[in-house]
């Protein structure tokens, strides 16, 4: 028998092993989700024990597949900063307004070490609720958002 | 269409358009209880809907436009889901069967959706019991649950919260500093004017030098001594007079430099100290040095040297202005022909030359970075053979530093040559207009040269006012980066106003306290009443939040929610130093400052006699192991205290806790760093040293804590089980298994040494 997950009536995440048996409420983490997303997932259960991995998605079958997915995208935020429209004051704490994948919001930075920089010219912007936007590619932001992004680097 | 306007009003915070919109929906009674605009909809995109709770039901919608408002009847069984992960929120609403409906926040607005929830269980029990009581919460900070000051409903606490961008013109904040020197400085300006005034008036003796005795001389009259000397010396007088001036002000701006250096500093390293352990957290020690080392210094030398330049530049262009203007109006406005120009320039590479200068700043950090995380790790470096790896981390850094210096330096480089030029420029003018002038006899060689000798002292003052803007600059990132620290208000304020404890009994309680660092919540739901004098033993697995509690009692970082009291008072509402007084702490990683052992012993009571710190190094079994060293009492302990054992520093920070005789005694993990028999014996000096004193001790032993009077067993964030050692074996839970598998793990050790 292979792994297989379900959802319960309350939303929550079933796993069934290899032995038939049920583990409910697991929760689908990713290893490496900045450096390679893509691979490395563990199903960890409530009490926070790793019940599986899979090295790669596509290990599971297309149902189950779904399943992890969809319980991934729920749980995973890093809103992609499209364009920064404005900063309130060069030096932090200061807030941001910023157009994102997922709509526009408003930020405050606490500190330019909240800015990370990950290989690639990724950046990871922490704001002061712990919350990241990533910038993919700062290079490809436009000319005023990537002066603004400069002044903090 | 008039709208039932509802009996019960809505609450006052409630965005405009929900008003309007919820308004027309409720029941003529029907109140609100709580509410919550949320920020995020279901596929975690930024969009704001709305959650209401009444007294009746539960009221939802994704825009105050919506018609399609969603309503749960409040009934029993229903319940509230709580979970947060990276950064997001998420209520879900469960019924007994199946789960109704998901909310998604930011963590912004937790505070306001957990008092929902916690309402909702309120009016869900009330239905299941109706005369449930409360626990009464008037007077309770809603937010964070602190006591409110009497008659006043903002809560001290909370208030804090909101950031306040600091301002702008970081230049001009610099001002404070050198306000206690303003006399002096003043003196300073007052002997540069006079030194330049002084270096203005050899040009002036040129004309009659030149008209009266040289150019007569050409045409046939002789030069005599009694028409050359009163010149001469005029000028050697004011040469004279010149270095005298210059030497006076070069020592006192010398002095003030320095003083208002060392303010800046100490006042910086003052704010730093302030600082809660969170901002350490998250900052880099390399570049807090960088700052308080080089920056400060670059912000006094300006302060005091070249604002004063500056200055005086502007008078002195001003007044050798007006002294050309009076010589000759003509040439005089020739003169000024590249002052346009300058300002244009000075006015473009001015905010390039300051976020450049920002930028080395920051990377200099990056350099000191390197150091300061590299020299204290060099044990690992060494054994890992990494030295290569931390050579080129260093290079690497060094190059970055390079490349942003070469990118401000070429800006900086073409602007300084640029003005130079224009000036050289400037002056060709005054030539061929004064020689085209001396032509037409309207005036004579001396007015020119004079004028051209004027002029050059012009240009120079033009020219190093024009450098003084990338010192300016350099000034104004520095600053920046100073006032960054010196504006950051500490996560561990202290009190607007201060309640003061004389006497302190021990009595701890916390308050359904809860602690995130950043996004990631660590402890939930704490509630634990400590009597004064209580031993209690804090034992769970590694990462259940141990330490984490014993730093939020020692107030290292401040509640997230709930509230910590001592003896009734709200910790936030002491002064923080004065409440730790009261606290002796005894750490994981114990830590010495580099000094004597007597020193380190006495950090927390300098006043400590002797006898006294012998006698708290007895207590702490470290008294026979000190005697050992070379210099008893009087050795150093190095650097963090290196130069000792593990289990020697530890038994010198219980020293030091002990020596402060404190009401309340923290201990954590206070004896792993020693061997089985020294344990022994360092609990045989803690089980005295406890009588009477509030203890909180943290062991992973579990048998260190045989003694305690009770014991607390957190799993995950949250406390599981409390009672004492027999109570907890015998409920077979969680603390069982933990002693269970300590003690296998003990007979296994022992049976592998027998067999050995
Ligand atoms: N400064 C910090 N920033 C972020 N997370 C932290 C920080 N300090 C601790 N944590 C996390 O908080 C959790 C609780 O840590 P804590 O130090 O309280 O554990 P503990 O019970 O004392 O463990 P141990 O027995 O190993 O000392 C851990 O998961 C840890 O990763
Ligand atoms: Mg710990």
């Amino acid at each position: 028998m292979t792994i297989r997950l379900e959802r319960d009536a309350h939303g929550q995440l079933a796993l069934i092993d290899r032995d038939g048996q049920r583990h409910p409420g697991v929760l689908p983490v990713r290893a490496f989700p900045l450096s390679a997303p893509g691979e490395g997932v563990a199903l960890m259960s409530t009490d926070g024990h790793e019940l599986a991995w899979f090295d790669r998605l596509d290990e599971l079958e297309a149902a189950s597949r779904a399943l992890l997915e969809d319980e991934l995208a729920r749980r995973e935020f890093m809103p992609q900063v499209r364009a920064i429209s404005g900063v309130s004051s060069f030096s932090t704490p200061c807030e941001w307004d910023v157009l994102t994948d997922r709509g526009a919001t408003r930020f405050t930075l606490r500190s330019e070490d909240d800015i990370r920089r990950l290989v690639g010219g990724r950046l990871l912007v922490t704001d002061s609720h712990g919350i990241h936007y990533e910038v993919v590619d700062m290079k490809k932001l436009d000319r005023p958002s990537r002066r603004i992004l400069d002044r903090f680097l | 269409m008039t709208r039932a306007t509802p009996a019960v009003p809505l609450p006052d915070d409630l965005p405009l358009p929900w008003r309007d919109a919820l308004a027309g929906r409720l029941a003529p009674d029907e109140a609100v209880q709580a509410w919550l605009q949320t920020d995020l909809d279901a596929t975690l995109h930024f969009s704001a809907s709305l959650l209401v709770l009444t007294d009746r039901r539960l009221l939802a919608a994704d825009a105050p436009s919506a018609t399609d408002w969603q309503s749960w009847p409040l009934a029993a069984g229903q319940r509230f889901d709580h979970v947060d992960h990276a950064g997001v929120g998420t209520l879900a609403l469960h019924d007994a069967h199946h789960r109704l409906a998901t909310w998604r926040y930011t963590l912004a607005l937790n505070t306001e959706a957990l008092r929902l929830a916690d309402q909702h269980t309120r009016l869900i029990e009330r239905i299941a019991d109706p005369h449930a009581v409360h626990e009464d919460e008037d007077g309770l900070c809603p937010r964070c649950k602190a006591p409110l000051p009497p008659d006043d409903d903002e809560c001290p606490l909370c208030e804090r919260a909101t950031v306040k961008p600091p301002e702008t013109w970081a230049l001009l904040r610099l001002w404070r500093f050198a306000r206690p020197y303003r006399g002096r400085l003043l003196a300073g300006f007052l002997l540069t004017l006079a030194s330049t005034a002084a270096n203005l008036v050899p040009p002036y003796l040129t004309i009659p030098l030149m008209d009266k005795v040289l150019i007569p001389h050409q045409t046939g009259t002789r030069i005599t001594f009694d028409a050359v000397w009163p010149y001469m010396a005029g000028l050697l007088a004011a040469a004279l007079f010149a270095w005298a001036l210059g030497w006076a002000r070069t020592y006192i701006l010398a002095r003030v430099s320095e003083r208002i250096g060392a303010d800046l500093r100490t006042t910086t390293f003052d704010h730093l100290m302030g600082q809660s352990l969170e901002y350490f957290g998250g900052k880099r020690t390399g570049d807090l040095m960088a700052r308080i080392g080089a920056e400060t210094d670059r912000i006094n030398v300006f302060l005091s040297l070249h604002l004063l330049d500056f200055a005086t530049d502007v008078l002195m262009l001003f007044m050798t202005a007006v002294v050309l203007f009076s010589i000759n109006p003509w040439l005089a406005l020739v003169t000024l022909l590249p002052l346009p120009v300058i300002a244009w320039m000075i006015h473009t590479v001015r905010d390039r030359l300051r976020t450049g200068f920002e930028k080395v700043d920051r990377i200099w950090g990056e350099v000191t970075n390197v150091l300061a995380d590299t020299i204290p790790g060099i044990r690992v470096v060494k054994a890992f053979a990494q030295e290569k790896r931390e050579s080129e981390r260093f290079a690497a850094a060094n190059r970055r530093n390079l490349e942003t210096n070469d990118r401000v330096n070429r800006v900086w480089s073409l602007f300084g040559p640029t003005v130079t030029l224009l000036t050289e420029v400037g002056l060709l003018f005054v030539w061929g207009f004064g020689i085209w002038q001396v032509g037409n006899d309207h005036i004579t060689v001396g007015v020119l040269t004079a004028f051209i000798a004027y002029i050059s002292r012009f240009y120079l003052r033009l020219d190093s006012m024009s450098r003084i803007v990338s010192v300016t600059q350099k000034a104004a990132a520095g600053a920046k980066r100073i006032f960054d620290i010196l504006d950051h208000a500490s996560s561990v304020p202290e009190p607007a106003r201060p309640v003061h404890l004389e006497q302190v009994s021990g009595r701890i309680e916390l308050r359904s306290v809860g602690f995130r660092y950043g996004n990631r919540a660590v402890l939930r739901g704490v509630d634990l009443d400590i009597a004064p004098g209580e031993f209690i033993g804090l034992v769970g697995h590694s990462g259940s939040g141990k330490s984490t509690l014993v730093n939020l009692i020692n107030r290292f970082y401040d509640v997230s929610s709930g509230s910590i009291r001592i003896d009734g008072t709200d910790i936030r509402a002491l002064p923080v130093a004065e409440y730790r007084r009261h606290i002796g702490l005894v750490l994981q990683e114990p830590f010495l400052f580099f000094g004597t052992i007597a020193d380190n012993i006495a950090y927390g009571r300098p006043d400590a006699t002797r006898d006294e710190i012998i006698a708290a190094a007895r207590a702490a079994h470290a008294h026979e192991f000190i005697l050992r060293l070379p210099h008893g009492y009087d050795s150093m302990v190095g650097e963090r205290g290196q130069t000792l054992s593990g289990g020697e520093r530890q038994r010198i920070s219980i020293a030091r806790a002990l020596l402060i005789d404190p009401r309340i005694l923290i201990l954590d993990e206070a004896t792993s760093a020693v061997d089985t028999a020294t344990e022994k014996e360092i609990q045989r000096a803690l089980d005295n040293l406890v009588q009477g004193r509030t203890t909180l001790a943290i062991a992973h032993r579990l048998s260190t804590l045989r003694k305690a009077d009770r014991l607390v067993v957190l799993d995950r964030g949250q406390i599981v089980e409390v009672g004492q050692h027999d109570d907890l074996m015998a409920r077979e839970g969680h603390y069982y298994r933990l002693y269970m598998a300590q003690q296998r793990q003990a007979e296994a050790d022992a049976a592998e040494g027998v067999l050995a």
